[in-house]
Order: structure tokens, then sequence, then C-alpha cells
């Protein structure tokens, strides 16, 4: 089946946020459709597109629906809306341009799975997502798709509107429901609390990323087999990245999952269009912050989960980074760092105490300040966090915060070595006043 | 300074309605606060507390987790620069510094007419680097021109953004003969479109 674009077929039509556009285009009909088939062969039909979370995890989102715990009830859903690992910038878009397709993909999910109360969690710095969310519910309420016996069915569910305050660490499942119960948000131990068993308010809870959730109404309109027609083995489907930091065309690009390379999408001229300004490529970033860091020769690996697993690093969240040969990797490095420094929610001591001092040696050395034996007490502070530094990082912490941070750390030590000991070398030749460093 | 005005709580209300556990409308509440005196004051705070069967620790527990409540006054318009690392790569640390000397401000303090300004972490607008927002409304690819440009804006009126602590400019609201009501946490009923025989679902 040739490729097309599921989740972002409508961003050509600025108005497709509204429902009058939606229906005109296809939209609510797979509700229509499943409200003529069981919740079990709506379930089915997703696992059978074996369709990957696109939170960063990339678990197949049919298999987490069947975690819940036959018998126990309510069940809730909670849709993860709050995008913020540095480099991402697709669920903003999907929120914004198309909302009641997110909003037909919270209802899917609840018939099949049971689930009587939605919350849809959107980031709290996305003002003007939240308002065209609470506009589309408005008017899906108004024409009957959600709330009391939608479409004149027994299926009824409330979707709720609920928005964050800022703070990265929420967009961990177990965080971003103890911010929804209102408290501080800090992840929860796993076991017991995997959500799907022991969630909100202690009762079993889907997590779901907005992605996820939009693509399916396609899913269920057009059928497993169209889904899974697109994409390579282990991921089916399309599936969005953004593609910034030093390339000619930056932008958000729906792909076809598993086929296009990262070559592809950064130097294609339909995509982000090559480095710019004729530069070389030092680096790239294949799936936010929290990734390793991928070179030149990388650039041939499809954009496949298992591939790049494979290879050392990971997809995330679909957030490829380009940094050019003039570049300061040190700077770069440090800058990741502040960010995990300055959003570790502080439960853990490895994660509070370990990235706060990251941040403080990379900055002191940025400054001019570095010592010989800070490349070595990088290392040695971040194998308290992650020891061996292996990937996926080994946690000392309950969840990937921490660990996340030390990425950063062991990709532009081990490839940009010299960088490090230039900083250091040239502070070594400073006069550095007495008590100043 | 205020507790939660006659309008505010009408909206809390509402607010509170939306879900099983009250505690769960503490930071949409808290929103509320900031929109109705520009920072999340004390007196609303306990306010808050007796809405929510909470007690003021436990709602200032919440409060001072979160980057974006301000327990004091902070100005009407907060300008956040992006300082993640796509804007890092495209100069934010030139604009943030250009944004300091022509504001003559310093990170986190404000100017004699309530202008701020903030490097903070990526606000997902990464392909249209550097990047801003004011109030958490978005400005893409910002030159220092066009910052300067946008602080002359807020000067004479000409840019109109709401001020500090307006989120949304539309709410949901739940029409009442369309709900289909809060999933209690006791409830332990099967939802009505559950069939009898699917109770364990594999």
């Amino acid at each position: 089946m040739p490729f097309e674009k599921i989740v972002t077929k409508r961003f050509d039509d600025l108005e497709a946020h509204k429902i009058a556009n939606y229906e005109a285009t296809g939209g609510y009909a797979a509700l229509r459709k499943a409200m003529t088939m069981t919740p079990q062969a709506v379930h089915d039909e997703v696992k059978a597109a074996s369709l990957l979370g696109r939170g960063g995890a990339g678990f197949p989102a049919g298999i987490k629906w069947g975690f819940c715990p036959p018998g126990v009830w309510p069940r809730y859903l909670v849709v993860n809306g709050d995008e913020s690992e540095p480099g991402t910038y697709k669920d903003r878009q999907l929120l914004e341009r198309d909302p009641h397709q997110v909003i037909e993909g919270c209802l899917l999910a609840c018939y099949a799975v049971g689930l009587t109360q939605c919350f849809l969690y959107i980031r709290g710095e996305m003002a003007h997502a939240q308002e065209r969310v609470a506009a589309a519910l408005n008017e899906a309420y108004a024409a009957g798709y959600v709330g009391k016996n939608i479409l004149g069915t027994d299926f009824s569910v409330d979707i709720v509107l609920h928005w964050g305050a800022g703070a990265y660490i929420v967009g961990e499942e177990t965080a971003l429901i103890e911010s929804l119960e209102g408290n501080r948000g800090m992840p929860r131990l796993k076991p017991p609390f995997f959500p799907a068993a022991v969630g909100l308010y202690g009762k079993p809870t889907i997590v779901n990323n907005v992605e996820t959730l939009a693509n399916l109404p396609w899913i269920i309109d057009r059928g497993a087999e169209d889904y899974t027609a697109m994409g390579a083995d282990n991921s089916k489907g399309t599936r969005v990245f953004a593609v910034s930091g030093h390339v000619n065309n930056p932008g958000v690009f729906e792909v076809e999952f598993g086929t296009t390379t990262f070559r592809d999408i950064i130097e294609g001229a339909d995509y982000a269009g090559g480095v710019r300004d004729g530069k070389a490529l030092k680096a790239f970033i294949p799936g936010g912050a929290s990734a390793i860091w991928f070179y030149e020769e990388h650039l041939d690996l499809p954009l496949e989960k298992v591939t790049v697993d494979k290879a050392g690093s990971m997809l995330g969240s679909g957030a490829i980074v380009v940094m050019d040969e003039d570049t300061d990797m040190v700077k770069a490095c440090h800058n990741l760092v502040r960010f995990f420094a300055r959003e570790s929610c502080g439960k853990c001591t490895p994660c509070r105490e370990g990235t706060t001092w990251l941040e403080r040696i990379l900055a002191r050395m940025i400054a001019g300040h570095g010592r010989p034996s800070d490349l070595s007490l990088l290392v040695e502070v971040s194998e308290n966090i992650s020891p061996g530094l292996a990937w996926p990082p080994r946690q000392t912490t309950i969840c990937p915060l921490g660990p996340s941070a030390v990425s950063p750390i062991a990709s532009s030590i081990e490839r940009f070595r010299d960088e490090f000991e230039a900083y250091i070398t040239l502070s070594d030749r400073r006069v550095i006043p007495v008590g100043t460093a | 300074m205020a507790r939660l005005s006659e309008k505010s709580l009408r909206i809390a209300h509402e607010i509170i309605g939306r879900y099983p556990v009250k505690k769960s409308a503490l930071i949409p509440l808290l929103h509320l606060a900031q929109e109705q005196d520009g920072y999340v004051t004390d007196d609303a705070m306990e306010h808050l507390a007796e809405l929510l069967d909470l007690t003021p620790a436990e709602v200032l527990g919440t409060c001072s987790f979160y980057e974006m409540f301000k327990r004091e006054p902070v100005g009407d318009y907060r300008i956040n620069i992006c300082h993640g690392i796509a804007c890092h790569l495209l100069g934010a640390d030139d604009l943030i510094h250009h944004a300091e000397h022509s504001l003559g401000v310093r990170q986190g303090t404000v100017t004699a007419d309530g202008i701020s300004v903030e490097g903070v972490e990526c606000i997902a607008a990464c392909t249209e680097a550097p990047c801003l927002q004011v109030n958490y409304r978005y400005m893409n690819k910002v030159s220092t021109e066009g910052f300067d440009a946008l602080v002359a804006g807020i000067r004479d009126g000409s840019v109109s953004v709401p001020k500090h602590g307006r989120l949304a400019l539309t709410r949901q609201h739940i029409p009442e003969d369309r709900a289909a009501g809060n999933a209690m946490v006791e409830s332990d009923v099967a939802p009505p479109w559950w069939p009898d025989d699917a109770e364990g679902d594999s």
C-alpha cells in the first residue's frame, strides 16, 4: 500500500479544528463504526494494528490496554499531552490543529477498554492548545459525540480537559497521575503502581500519548490490515518526527514508520533539506534529549524502533535535533544536562544530587575554571546515577529522568573528548584569583 | 490580598464538579487564582484549601512544585525565552542577553512597567527556533529586532495578549443534560455498554 498521512492529514486546512470541517473529512465515522462493533472487536483491531505508543517508550498500545485487571471498576483514561522533551514538537500540533481527531481517539479507547471517564492532560504552557481543545470539546458535547448516551447508544463518557503548570517530570505516567490527583508531580514506584492495575485514585488507568490516540480513528475506520501494510516489521503505520537545529528547513514531518531513513528526513528536499549553509553534520540527537547521540555513520539507519534500539539509542518522542560542524559540544552537553538538573523532581538522591553536580561541573568548565580531574569526575558522578553508562540506561532511581541526563555526557565525552580537554587546558593557562574558582 | 471573587468561585465550583475526587481540581484552581490576581496569593491558597477540604500547607505543597505558579507579583507581561537545545543551537543565549540589555533587567526581575524576561526550558516549538512566549502565547523565529518590536508593541498596546495568569480564553463547559457524570472511585460497576460475557478481556 502506498504511504498516506494519517494523523497530520488535515494540517493543510487551517480550519480543521472546527467540528464541521472535521466531519466533512470523515471525522467521527470511526466512532459510528465502533458503535456497531463490540468493545472487544475494537480492542482486537488496535492490537492487530500493532500500534506502538508514541510517547517515548514505544510499548504496543493494544497490549497495554489488556493489562487492566478484569472485573475491577471504574477504569480511567488519562491522556498524556504534557509534551516537554527537548526537541519534541508533535502533540501540541495535533491538539491545536486537529483536536477532534484526538477526542475521537479518546472515545474509541474508552469504548474498547470500558473506561468511564477520560482526563485530557495538556501541558500548562500550551494556552492555545487548551483553548482549541476546550472549544472542540464544547462542540463535541453539543453534537452528541461526548457525554451521556453517545450517538444514542448506552456508551457514555465524559472527557475532562485538565491542564498542568510547568514540570517536565509530569510526562512520566505515574507522575502524571500524581499531578492529576492534585499533588506534587513525583513518580510512583513500579511495582505496585503500574497504572493499568493501580493508577488514578488507585484504580485501573490507561495512560496514552496524544499521537497514539490520534492514530485510532484511522485504524478503526480503515482497518488494521491497511495500517500494517505501511511500515516495517516491528514499526507499523506512520510516525511524526520534528527535525530541528542546524537544518535548512526545520519542520514536523509525518513519514512511513520504519522505512524512511535518518538521511531521508534530515537531507531530503521534501523534508529538512540538509545541514544549513552547506556545513557538515557533526552529530544529531535521534529521539529527544534523553537519547544517545548519533553521527554521520548512522544516517542510513531506518526510523524503526528495533533497529535504532539495537544501534544503541532510541527514537523516543520523535525529536531529531541536528548539530553542524561548528557546534560547541561541551555547551550542547551542558545545555541538555542543565535541563535535567532543573527538571529533576528531587525525589531520588542520585538524580537530585547527581544532575545538579553534573551541571555545575560543566558550567565551571565553560566559565574557564575546569580542572584536569573534571572529566573523570563527570564520568564518576554519571556512574552513580546510571551504573556502567549502558544503553538502555540502568536505573538507580524510580523513573528514567536521572539516567537520561547521563546520555549527553556519555555521548559527548566518548566522541568529543578533545573539546572538553581544550576547555580544561585553556582554563589551566588562566590566572584565576584565589577564592573565585 | 484576595480570596476568590464571586465570579471566580462560580468557575471554581464548575471545575470541582468534573472530578470524582475534589483535590484533582487543585492545579486548575491555582491557575484560576493566578488569573484573578496575577499571582497566587496566600489568601487564595487558604480559600482553595477550604473549597477542597485540604490544609493550606497541602495547597502550598502542590503550588510550590510547579514552575508556572508565582507567589509574588511578577508584572503583567512575562516573556519566556526558550533555551532548550534546538533554540540554544540557533542563538537563544544571545537573544536572552539582548533581552536583558534592552529591557534593563536581569532574568527574574520586572521592569517598572511590568515586563519581565526569563530563559525557560523547551516549550515545544523546536522547528520555529529561537522562540519565546509572552504570557504563554507563542512568537516564532525571533530576531533581536523582532524582540524589540514585541516589547514596543506591548508598551504601545498594539500587541494584545491576556495579562499574566489567564491561559485559555475558551473554557470547557459540560452542559448538565449532556454530562455522563463522574466515574466515582467506589462505584465498582461495569460500564453499561460492557457485555456481560466480556468480563475478562484478554
